[in-house]
């Protein structure tokens, strides 16, 4: 087990280290100058030079690098171009916001999706399977926008439970504040129960045809209690992998109901960056997300080696 | 009065008629020996007494199970019954437990269903059937896994699963096909012992009727879902008065014609293996020391004649396969050299290989899962033909897969269908086809008929044979059945723990092992002839 967990997290470095050399090396061969950026079209070239000279940027290229890399440790990422403040003041302001977001979509989309998979695949061809599949067909088909709208027009207009969009912030208290990303986490976490549901169905009708299913019917046990005791959990490594994809995704894809919402998520913020050649933002989100996806696949792995045994002792 | 009563019972799956008007009766303490070809209706016998079958299944008639009329039976009955009274062995021990869960909560989850004991009460409970099963808490606590164990000892756990609450019945179907001769003879003591301990009555499902022979006190022959015969087991395999019995016991004794092989010690060997040893990466036991490496096969050396037919017999997991497939150039030897047509073939690349690699080709053990279901036969049986140096044209291949389609016994036209037309006699003789389309002077076969029925495990034996004298292939057999040793080759290689521990004339070997490892495989190996003579001579 030891082992395991030490290759993984070696492994996860390694990934870490190779993705920061890749987006620098990006940014590094993308046209434009930032300090003529940031000075404007105006400026002369003494004092575009000696801009540039202030920000390191005439250092050579392996020096430039480990200064960058040595920042983004100590969580020192540059100031944005644009809002001419520490780009960590901007990304912590974001994630307040997107990083509960995604948890609480998570927690719906599993909490929706596994009992929806356990109850298809425990009738499965009969007409509970064909109408939760059905609606789980439907679920990945439909656009989140357009969930988020019928949410709005339903929770928001007609009943009036929860606004319907902005962000008070968590200082104006953890009720309204979650109230505020209810809405949004539904419409994110809909499409993603949908998958989520014919996943968990699909690798449980699998499961339900082993041997080892039989054995348990064998010693007198209902079929119910096979399936949450004995296949569940043989069940779990592809809805794991997929819950980590999600989450990714949760994270940083979320740009779309967000802006519905208006809501200052990481997604807007990426996507305002973008469009003012903000670099400096947009590279050390990039970074983030990064360590993020990486930081989930590890928790995945790991998650692999608690549900099955086999992973424990090889290697 | 018996245990188990079942009277006309039929079966239906969909439109398909699996059971006809069955009977069978189990009194306590008997054992009764249900024997019938794949398809005959056995397994979906005992899936009818355990009300597991599929979903799609009608059953008609009468089961009774100590007074319980199992057909009629709501579930909540029948969940009370299974595994308390009626417990089940499956056949194939690999798959028959949950990986995910220790051995200790498998035995222990179906004693605390019915009796509601606490976890530790059952957990003491599943170690005292874990140590009768012969798993001691010494080498196999609680809190192993299955994927820790070897086919044998998982055997050993769904024994210990299915008699852990003392059933008056057990069901076991197949319970050691999926086994080696020795590790068989110890799971039929082990049964044997656990049935006159506590007057259990078991129902044993095999293929095999030596086995059941051996076993069975009566003994019931299924054909087609339709009882052929029952009775003493003794009795009715002595007198074989039913044509179909007698067709059955001659099927599994049965040793093809052969002509004498033509005297072979002159001459080039096609084949020397000399001095060869595979070791394999062992396991880490610390960050800090190398891993020991495990030894499968160790300082083989053998030689073959052209036209010879060799055995090379041992228990699983002794090195036979790993040696095969150093032969077939499929994996590389950590030592030693391989010669073939008296060239070496260690150590060549893939293009260097090709000559080679036509006159030697190979027969697996499973006609299912050696082909690919969504090519015709034509494609399949042609895969070989790349190894030519002149590519075939369309018509030339046509004509070779019609060529050794006829020479294995099937039609020229079989070559449009699909595999899943065909029988499991019929995909062994598309494999040999396959082997022989490129007139190889070598066949590797790998257990080749141990997953046949005794009848067409009989005929694929007589096309082995066939082929020897009409092609002057020779073959190295791969088994642990000696039945199929003595049956087609000349010559034995017995191998145990990666070494070749004797070797000799097939016949003389085998009536007078020396070695302990050859004794051993001797001793265990089922014979139906030994066990009728013996069963005759215990009823006097």
């Amino acid at each position: 087990m030891t082992a395991y967990l030490l290759k993984r997290l070696a492994i996860s470095l390694a990934t870490l280290v190779l993705a920061s050399i890749v987006v620098f090396a990006v940014l590094e061969i993308l046209p434009g100058d930032p300090a003529r950026l940031m000075l404007g079209m105006n400026a002369s070239a003494d004092q575009v030079e000696l801009l540039r000279n202030q920000m390191g940027l005439n250092a050579p290229l392996l020096l430039r690098y480990l200064h960058w890399a040595g920042g983004l440790l100590s969580l020192d990422f540059g100031r944005s171009y644009t809002y001419s403040v520490p780009v960590i003041d901007l990304v912590r302001e974001r994630l307040a916001v997107s990083l509960p977001l995604a948890l609480i979509a998570l927690a719906l989309s599993t909490v929706i999706a596994i009992p929806v998979g356990l109850f298809s695949a425990s009738r499965r061809g009969r007409a509970g399977d064909t109408i939760s599949m059905g609606a789980a067909q439907l679920g990945v088909a439909v656009p989140n926008f357009w969930f988020a709208l019928m949410l709005i027009y339903v929770f928001a207009v007609w009943l009036r439970l929860v606004p319907a969009g902005g962000f008070p912030g968590w200082s104006a208290g953890i009720w309204p504040a979650l109230k505020s990303l209810l809405l949004p986490a539904v419409a994110l976490a809909l499409p993603q129960a949908a998958i989520l549901a014919r996943v968990t169905r699909s690798a449980l009708i699998e499961v339900l045809n082993e041997d080892y299913i039989r054995t348990a019917r064998a010693k007198g046990l209902p079929y119910r209690a096979v399936l949450w005791r004995h296949a569940l959990r043989n069940a779990m490594i592809p809805v794991l992998t997929i819950l980590g994809l999600q989450f990714a995704f949760l994270l940083a894809g979320t740009i779309i109901i967000e802006n519905v919402f208006y809501l200052p998520g990481l997604g807007r913020l990426v996507f305002q960056a973008i469009t003012q050649r903000d670099l400096i933002v947009v590279e050390s989100v990039v970074m983030l997300l990064v360590a993020a996806v990486i930081a989930v696949n590890l928790v995945v792995d790991l998650s692999y080696a608690v549900v099955d045994p086999r992973l424990r002792s090889r290697q | 009065m018996s245990l188990l009563e079942i009277e006309n019972l039929s079966l239906t799956i969909g439109d398909t008629q699996i059971l006809k008007g069955m009977e069978l009766s189990v009194a306590p303490g008997e054992v009764m020996g249900l024997v019938g070809e794949s398809g005959s209706g056995k397994s979906m016998t005992a899936l009818t007494v355990m009300r597991l079958l599929p979903y799609a299944a009608r059953a008609s008639g009468r089961v009774s199970f100590d007074g319980i009329d199992i057909l009629a039976a709501t579930e909540d009955q029948m969940c009370a019954l299974r595994g308390d009274d009626v417990g089940m062995v499956f056949q194939e021990p690999m798959t028959a437990l949950n990986p995910v869960k220790t051995i200790g909560e498998q035995v222990a989850e179906g004693i605390r269903w019915h009796t509601k004991a606490t976890r530790a009460g059952a957990e003491e409970r599943a170690r005292r059937m874990l140590d009768r099963v012969g798993l001691p808490q010494a080498k196999f606590p609680l809190s192993r896994y299955p994927h820790e164990l070897s086919g044998g000892q998982r055997q050993r756990v769904v024994i210990a699963i299915a008699c852990a609450l003392k059933p008056k019945l057990l069901i076991a179907d197949e319970p050691t096909t999926a086994l080696d001769v020795v590790l068989q003879a110890q799971i039929l003591d082990l049964l044997r012992d656990l049935v006159a301990e506590s007057r259990m009555g078991l129902l044993l499902i095999s293929h095999d009727l030596a086995v059941v022979t051996e076993m069975a006190d009566r003994i019931t022959i299924l054909r087609r879902g339709e009882v052929m015969e029952a009775g003493d087991t003794a009795r009715t395999l002595s007198e074989q008065l039913h044509p179909y019995t007698r067709q059955l016991a001659q099927a599994s004794t049965h040793v093809p014609a052969r002509a004498r092989p033509h005297d072979t010690s002159q001459g080039k060997p096609l084949l020397q293996v000399e001095g060869v040893t595979r070791d394999y990466p062992g396991r880490r036991t610390s960050l800090f020391k190398r891993a020991v490496p495990i030894r499968a096969v160790d300082d083989v050396s053998l030689s073959m004649q052209p036209g010879q037919s060799v055995a090379l017999v041992g228990r699983s997991g002794c090195g036979k396969s790993t040696l095969a497939r150093m032969i077939l150039a499929l994996d590389k030897p950590s030592s030693g050299a391989i010669r073939f047509r008296g060239e070496t073939t260690t150590g060549k690349s893939e293009a260097e290989l090709k000559p080679a690699r036509r006159d030697m080709q190979v027969v697996f053990q499973d006609p299912y899962g050696s082909f690919d279901p969504r090519q015709k036969v034509e494609k399949l049986v042609a895969e070989p033909l790349h190894v030519l140096d002149k590519k075939p044209t369309r018509a030339e291949r046509r004509e070779m897969v019609a060529h050794a389609l006829h020479e294995v016994g099937l039609d020229q036209r079989d070559m449009d269908k699909y595999p899943h037309e065909f029988s499991g006699g019929q995909r062994q003789r598309l494999s040999i086809a396959r082997a022989i389309i490129t007139r190889p002077k070598l066949v590797v076969a790998d257990e080749p008929v141990s997953a046949l029925d005794v009848s067409i495990r009989a005929q694929i034996l007589d096309l082995f044979a066939e082929l020897n004298q009409k092609l002057g292939i020779a073959y190295l057999f791969i088994t642990h059945d000696l039945t199929v040793a003595r049956a087609i080759t000349d010559q034995v290689l017995v191998m145990h723990d990666g070494k070749i521990v004797e070797r000799g004339k097939t016949n003389e070997v085998l009536d007078h092992p020396q070695s302990e490892a050859a004794k051993a495989l001797v001793a265990a190996a089922p014979d139906l002839h030994r066990a009728i003579a013996r069963r005759m001579q215990e009823q006097g």
